[in-house]
């Protein structure tokens, strides 16, 4: 068994298309990939449903995309930035909370989201094949729809504050696709996880917690960094919670100031690190899903 | 292009079972395993992986088969046999534990009708959202999609969101969807077993046509008229092992010979996996001779009952039981209903639960096993539910019996005591009286 049988397989399927040879081993990561490619367009129907099913059964529909991020604001802004007198620098303290909690709730929304996604969809888990990494991806993209609803406030915000988007809003969808591998690399371990350790269902809320308050959406990174520094320790330690990245690379990108460098790297590094190692262990284990879900 | 459609090679699948808690944890289970015993638990959890702990099954067990193109073949066996494990590796599902599966052209599987259906869309949407589930491509749905929608019968119910529709609708949508794949080699599991007589009609016909048109078709059934139908070959498992395969009426009929032999005269459900639904569950069904005892072997010449313990979930629901008898052959020898009793027929019950009983009168079988199919229905026959041979009964002809002293092979499915009557109608010959040799 093992490597002889995986070359077996893909000899076999290489050399004609039409026959595939199953077995006990683990097809190759590429493999995977390229049919996650090859099912690509039912990673789109999963998406369209979750958007649709989401907007049909509420009262409220796309309201709830907006509100959420936006009640956040309010209470952030009246009790850390009035009450405990947290600051913001140049930009108001509404903008400056709003505008990390955009990709902050995408993050947060698509973490929680996967990682139930597919204890959600055991029933099809359990009765058809596809690339089962599908599930946890389209409940992380469907979230884009509520992101892109909840910019246009942002976008009223800042006409309302009179704060113009500096040229650098150009690299913000690169922010966006970077808190999307994050929350895919999180989403990946803890969706695998959640099949075998039903445990992960009670410790996600937790984590997203935690995570709130370590990221820089309440308050500004650079007392954090400055603190790091002070310590002797290198400033770009607090870029290992990649969220730090995307949130202070999103300010960068709406209202301009200094470019968060060393930041922003190792936050892309952590980042990539997490998807990649998420991956790999989703693919060492997603042969069992169907067995255990 | 090979003539092989389907090959496999000493195919085999291990399953951990009564493993479950070491392998779905629960925080307080975490908690309580890990101040009691953990480096026992963890042992536990490390052998259950190897396979090494007791508690592992074979569901299939070095399975060797090749599956000719263009040709219906049938899976049948008893319950745990291995069938759906096998259609489940072969549609990729799950892997094998060993062994080998050569698939020549695209598989498409039914495992299940409706998988993936999501109630709050529409019929419409989850046309699209089924297909693609089903691997099909959005182009291949849109020109399908005509042709979908009139196979199931929806036209105007296109843009209702399918929690609206009846049961029958729903299964008629699910299955046009999968009907539609066009796979070369299609793997069908029990799917008849839902819808009215006139769909299953339409859908045995589909699979008919897929088979005509020179694909394959893998069917998994414990519906031996419709195996008998659809296929000219059988393979029979049991124990994860094939072990008869040929034409379909001899591997039927060596089914039929061995299974339960003596009969099974009593099969009861644990509640928590009992079948149903939400507004009953079948919680019993038990053979009784005369006298009123379990049993499963009966004189053809006694009558005895059959006794279906059913539970009404719903408040006021509108039940009903079914039972269907099949004999050996596979052939279906009769079905009657619980509509037979004014008493119990068309009234609501409050929850809880019921016994029905059905006579079955005396000297109506011929000798061999009846195997007992019951359903449960509600509603005036709007949804039920069917659980296959779930009882056997053994007849036995004794002396007095229809047969007489004919011991020779006897043809008919069921064999009454017609009376018989014979007297001169014309001349009689001048000879000596008649007498008995």
């Amino acid at each position: 068994m093992g490597r002889n049988q995986i070359r077996d397989v893909q000899k076999a399927s290489a050399s004609n298309p039409q026959v595939r040879v199953l077995g006990p081993g683990r097809d190759w990561f590429t493999v995977g990939l390229r049919e996650l490619v090859e099912y690509h367009e039912l990673l789109y129907f999963l998406v369209w449903r979750d958007i649709k099913v989401r907007y049909k059964q509420s009262v409220l529909g796309a309201a709830w995309a907006i509100l959420q991020p936006f009640m956040m604001m309010v209470v952030f802004t009246i009790f850390f930035n009035r009450m405990a007198g947290v600051g913001s620098g140049d930009v108001p303290y509404p903008l400056f909370s709003y505008a990390g909690l955009l990709p902050w709730t995408f993050f947060a929304q698509g973490l929680s989201q996967s990682s139930n996604s597919l204890v959600g969809s055991a029933n099809l888990v359990r009765k058809v094949y596809f690339p089962r990494v599908v599930v946890p991806m389209s409940s992380i993209l469907s979230g884009a729809v509520d992101f892109a609803l909840a910019f246009t406030v942002l976008l009223a915000m800042m006409g309302y504050y009179g704060v113009w988007p500096t040229a650098t809003i150009v690299f913000l969808p690169l922010f966006a696709l970077l808190a999307f591998v994050a929350s895919l690399g999180v989403g990946l371990w803890l969706a695998a996880l959640n099949v075998e350790y039903r445990d992960v269902r009670y410790v996600v809320p937790f984590i997203v917690q935690l995570w709130l308050f370590v990221t820089p959406v309440i308050y500004p990174s650079a007392p954090v960094v400055a603190k790091l520094e002070n310590a002797g320790l290198p400033g770009w330690l607090y870029g290992l919670n990649p969220m730090a990245g995307v949130v202070e690379g999103f300010r960068w990108c709406l209202f301009g100031g200094s470019a968060p460098g060393s930041i922003l790297v190792a936050s892309t590094v952590s980042a990539l690190f997490l998807m990649v190692s998420g991956a790999l262990y989703f693919w060492r284990v997603e042969d069992t899903f169907a067995d255990v879900v | 292009m090979s003539n092989v459609a389907i090959r496999i090679e000493d195919l085999a699948k291990r399953y951990r079972i009564g493993t479950r808690a070491g392998s779905y944890k629960t925080f307080r289970e975490a908690l309580t395993g890990l101040v009691q015993t953990p480096w026992k638990r963890l042992r536990s959890i490390r052998d259950a992986r190897r396979g090494e702990g007791e508690d592992t099954l074979w569901a299939l067990d070095g399975v060797d088969l090749e599956i000719p193109t263009g040709e219906p073949v049938a899976i049948i066996g008893p319950n745990g046999a291995g069938k759906t494990t096998l259609l489940k590796i072969l549609s990729r599902i799950t892997k094998p534990t060993r062994g080998r599966v050569e698939l020549h052209g695209r598989v498409g599987s039914l495992l299940e009708v409706g998988t993936g259906f999501h109630p709050e869309l529409t019929g419409r949407e989850n046309i699209f959202l089924n297909g693609a589930i089903l691997g099909m491509r959005k182009t291949e749905i849109e020109r399908k999609f005509d042709q979908i929608v009139a196979f199931a019968e929806i036209d105007r119910f296109l843009d209702t969101a399918v929690k609206h529709y009846s049961s029958g609708m729903y299964v008629r949508l699910a299955f046009a969807v999968a009907a539609h794949l066009e796979p070369e080699i299609l793997l069908v599991d029990e799917v008849l077993a839902v819808g009215d007589a006139e769909f299953q009609k339409k859908c045995m016909g589909k699979m008919d046509e897929v088979g005509r048109q020179g694909r394959t078709v893998l069917f998994v059934s414990h519906n031996m008229t419709a195996v008998k139908a659809l296929c000219t070959k059988a393979v029979l498992l049991r124990d994860g092992k094939v072990t008869a395969q040929g034409d379909t009426i001899d591997v039927v009929k060596q089914y039929m010979s061995q299974t339960s032999f003596g009969g099974a005269a009593e099969r009861t459900w644990r509640v928590d996996n009992a079948p149903g639904n939400k507004i009953a569950r079948l919680l019993a069904v038990r053979i009784r001779d005369a006298t009123g005892e379990v049993r499963a072997d009966i004189d053809s010449q006694q009558p005895f009952s059959i006794e279906i313990d059913f539970e009404n979930l719903a408040d006021s629901a509108l039940l009903g039981t079914t039972v269907v008898l099949y004999n050996e052959e596979g052939e279906c020898v009769l079905s009657t209903l619980s509509n037979n009793d004014p008493v119990w027929h068309g009234r609501m019950r409050p929850c809880g639960t019921y016994r029905s009983r059905c006579e079955m009168p005396a000297n109506l079988f011929p000798d061999g096993l009846l195997f007992i199919s019951v359903f449960v229905w509600g509603d005036n026959y709007k949804w039920g539910f069917q659980e296959s041979e779930v009882a056997t009964v053994q007849i036995h002809e004794t002396a007095g019996s229809a047969r007489g002293d004919f011991l020779k092979q006897m043809a008919g499915v069921v064999r009454p005591n017609c009376p018989w009557s014979s007297a001169p109608i014309g001349r009689i010959a001048q000879q000596p009286e008649p007498t008995r040799r």
